[in-house]
């Protein structure tokens, strides 16, 4: 397999990224739906990161 | 006068599923976004395919760890219950022997998480595809 190596960040991107996408799509029905809930999610795991990286950065000072 | 036992007995009984019920479901384990390609789902099954297949493949070309069936401790349990739900992804691992490296840097371990949630992901798309065959969801 080759390798490849991504960023702390990156990864979150990426992570949040596919798995809004399965989300949106199996847990609404309609399209518009589907499409506001993936992005719900993705936001949701974004905001999260950056609140999970200024709360260690916090605990670390 | 009609049987009303009888009508009554034939009401009760549950419905036979059909036969995409049980196939859509089958194949969509097997190959993540099939069970939705499968009830001519094109843009959904597509999607899941891409992302579930993609974070799979990413999780493995991250050096990420699969789990065996025999893993002992009851979190490579979990992790194996994981993974085996991405399906023929995972019998293609483990026929190939891949996965096995061991875990040295952090991207590594993100890498296994990659793999089981990819296999969770498809727990849900496979529900999913049920509930489309059963006429729960359009």
């Amino acid at each position: 397999m080759p390798s490849i190596t991504l960023t702390h960040f990156s990864a979150a991107l990426v992570f949040a990224l596919f798995a809004s996408v399965v989300f949106g799509v199996t847990q609404r029905n309609t399209s518009h739906d589907q499409i506001r809930y993936g992005l719900y999610c993705f936001a949701m795991f974004v905001g999260g990161v950056f609140v999970a990286g200024w709360a260690m950065w916090l605990i670390r000072r | 006068m009609p049987n009303t036992a009888t009508e009554n007995k034939e009401n009760k009984t549950a419905p036979m599923p059909s036969t995409m019920s049980v196939v859509a479901p089958a194949i969509g384990w097997l190959i993540p976004g099939a069970g939705h390609l499968a009830q001519k789902r094109w843009v959904r099954g597509l999607l899941l395919m891409v992302s579930i297949v993609s974070m799979y493949l990413l999780g493995l070309a991250m050096q990420g760890h699969v789990y065996k069936p025999n893993g002992g401790d009851i979190l490579d349990m979990l992790g194996f219950v994981g993974d085996l739900g991405a399906g023929g992804l995972y019998i293609i691992t483990r026929a190939n022997d891949w996965g096995q490296g061991l875990i040295s840097h952090a991207t590594a371990d993100y890498g296994t998480k990659f793999l089981i949630v990819a296999g969770l992901l498809n727990f849900i798309s496979v529900a999913d595809a049920y509930h489309i065959a059963i006429g729960k969801k359009p």
